[in-house]
Parts: C-alpha cells; sequence; structure tokens
C-alpha cells in the first residue's frame, strides 16, 4: 500500500482523514484509484484534461513529480504520496 | 555609529551570540524589510523583527483593524479597532523599540506601486491574503532582484519557503507556475484559520529573514517547510527550480507585473 498524505482543504474528501491508503503502480492509477473510493477527488486534484492542477504539487516521498515523469511516475509499496496545494492565507487567513 | 549603553543592554542576548555579535547586531540595525501585510502573519513578523532591531520595517496594508483579526493579529488591540492597521502596527513597534524606523503604506500592494516600494529595502517577507497578492509580490522581487521570505496558512496548516531566483535558485512560480482560477477556491473568512498557526509561521519568517541578514545557516531556498497544526508534524520537500518556470527560467512567457485576482486556497 502507499500512504497518501492529504492536506487539509482537501480533508473533506476523506472524511476529515489526513493520510489515507492507496494503490497503484503510477501516480495517475493511485489517483483514479483515490478517486474510486472518494469519489470527486480526481476533479479537486486534476483538471479537465485530467492533467494535475498548476496550483498543486504532488510529492513522491520528497520529490514534486512535475520533475520526475508526472503522473507517468512509478510507485510502490511504501512509498508516501504527499499532495501538496498552494495556500495564500496570511492576512485575513 | 557606535551602539549607546542602552542599545547594547537592549540587544545583549543576542550581542553574546558569537554568530551574531556586534558586527551582527549592526547589520540588523542597518536592514531594511518590507512586510507585506499587517495581518495574522505580519504581526509576529514585525513584532520580532522589531524587538531584533532591524533598523527599517515597511509595513502595507490598506485594511483597518477588525474585533475578528484580534485572534491572530497581535500587532494590533482592542482600543485599535476601527485605525488603519499600518497605524495600530506603528505604534505598537515603536513602543517596542524605538530604535525602529517605521514606515508605513496604508494601501494595498498593486502592480502600480510595488517596484517603486520595493527600491526601498533589502528583504520582503510576504504574509498576503491572496493569491494575487503572492504571485504579484514574486514576479515584482524577482524582476528587482531582492529576496523574498514567504509563509503562508490555511485552517490548520502553513508553508514557508524562501525565494532569491537572482542567486540562481527557484522562485515560487517554480513551485506553482500559476494561481488557481478564481471559482475554485472559498471565501478566505469562510475557510477560518487556527490564530496560533498565524504565529508559527510568522515567526519562522522572522527566523529566516534574520538569518538571511546574517548570512547564518541554512535556508529554505531549495525546500518548502509544510507544517501541519493538527499531527504536530513538520515536512520538508524539494524545491526545485523550473526549467520551464514561466517567470524566471531562460525562456519567460511573463515578461511584466500582472495583476491577479483570485482568493485564499483551493
Amino acid at each position: 500500500m502507499i500512504t497518501v498524505r492529504i492536506p487539509t482543504p482537501l480533508r473533506p474528501m476523506t472524511e476529515g482523514k489526513s493520510e489515507v491508503e492507496g494503490k497503484g503502480t503510477t501516480i495517475g492509477e493511485l489517483i483514479d484509484q483515490l478517486n474510486a473510493a472518494h469519489p470527486g477527488f480526481k476533479d479537486r486534484v486534476c483538471d479537465e484534461r485530467g492533467e494535475i492542477r498548476r496550483f498543486i504539487n504532488v510529492y513522491l516521498n520528497e520529490e514534486d513529480i512535475r520533475f520526475l515523469t508526472g503522473k507517468d511516475t512509478p510507485v510502490k509499496d511504501g512509498d508516501e504520496v504527499s499532495i501538496v496545494p498552494a495556500i495564500a492565507g496570511g492576512t485575513h487567513g | 555609529m557606535e551602539f549607546t549603553e542602552e542599545q547594547i543592554q537592549r540587544y545583549s542576548r543576542q550581542i553574546i551570540l558569537e554568530e551574531v555579535g556586534g558586527k551582527g547586531q549592526k547589520k540588523l540595525n542597518d536592514a531594511n524589510v518590507l512586510i507585506v501585510g499587517a495581518g495574522g502573519l505580519g504581526s509576529p513578523i514585525a513584532l520580532y523583527l522589531a524587538a531584533a532591531g532591524i533598523g527599517t520595517i515597511g509595513l502595507i496594508d490598506g485594511d483597518v483593524v477588525d474585533l475578528s483579526n484580534l485572534q491572530r493579529q497581535v500587532l494590533h488591540t482592542t482600543s485599535h479597532v476601527g485605525m488603519p492597521k499600518v497605524e495600530s502596527g506603528r505604534r505598537l513597534l515603536e513602543a517596542l523599540n524605538p530604535d525602529v524606523h517605521v514606515k508605513t503604506y496604508q494601501e494595498p500592494i498593486s502592480a502600480e506601486n510595488i517596484m517603486k516600494l520595493l527600491t526601498d529595502y533589502d528583504l520582503v517577507l510576504d504574509g498576503s491574503d491572496n493569491f494575487g497578492t503572492r504571485f504579484l509580490v514574486n514576479d515584482a522581487c524577482f524582476f528587482a532582484g531582492k529576496t523574498l521570505i514567504s509563509g503562508s496558512i490555511f485552517r490548520f496548516e502553513g508553508q514557508l519557503t524562501t525565494i532569491k531566483p537572482h542567486e540562481g535558485y527557484p522562485c515560487y512560480r517554480c513551485l506553482y507556475p500559476e494561481p488557481p482560477p478564481a471559482g475554485l477556491v472559498p471565501n478566505c473568512q469562510e475557510a477560518g484559520v487556527l490564530g496560533v498557526l498565524a504565529g508559527t509561521i510568522g515567526v519562522l519568517q522572522a527566523n529566516e529573514a534574520v538569518k538571511e541578514i546574517l548570512d547564518l545557516g541554512d535556508t529554505l531556498a531549495n525546500s518548502l517547510l509544510i507544517y501541519d497544526a493538527l499531527e504536530m508534524k513538520f515536512r520538508k520537500v524539494g524545491r526545485p527550480k523550473d526549467p520551464q518556470c514561466p517567470l524566471c527560467s531562460d525562456h519567460p512567457t511573463i515578461t511584466a507585473l500582472e495583476e491577479h485576482h483570485v482568493s485564499c486556497s483551493i
């Protein structure tokens, strides 16, 4: 299983859980599998073409997958995947 | 300028640190730092930088103090509700440390005023509350060649990074190329934020600012620090330079400031 860290803004999709388990051989498959378990998940993370949104980063362990092979980046059991959207609060929060 | 007896006493606890010393204290006293937003992040940043003896602190914010700000914006007090935030901030900072010269700008930061404003400062700390300002500040600091320490918070989560593309490091757009489109983001005021979180991230920004001025230790110029206040976890992820970056790569598509109008988070 792959551990997926869910950022605060996406936790309503995962019943408030900060970590969920997922399966797949690539990041793309993992996202599809998470969408099956948590309907609507993919729409939040990917755009209408199925590409990961430009203000959301996905990290395999500590590396941004945009600098690996994007959604084709292979994943394996024991990996940790983190989803990290841009956040902007500061003054009004 | 020689230190007065009072200054030696005021700053004694940091002057005795061998990494700071009198020389370091002088650097702090000579520094010019701009803080974007006198709110949740700007408050702890301004308080700690003033206490440390930063010579000139610029505060830019167009808002007035609201009662709902006081849960986290510790630069302001109940008796200052209704007062411009920059004025309220100036009073508290000057009371804390009369050595500090506080410059106030009671206006929103914009593509029109930012480049001129940056000319007076060596270092910028972003504590703004919206993506439009964040991308504007990043782009302007890139064009002006100024180091930017960026902090942001949302609900129970914070992010912190140091941006200095003029020294060959990645910019904010290498991390997030574009702001989210309007409509995909909830209203900031509806989203909520844990007040203490603003303190945690703001104080870390101040810490990185002092290190930057003193040229001490490691920076977050190649990484992003992510803090989860609920789980009490800090994580650092890599933040490489993007060869396709629309701003700081060799083939930029952004060559002038642009304004975005988008809200707080996804």
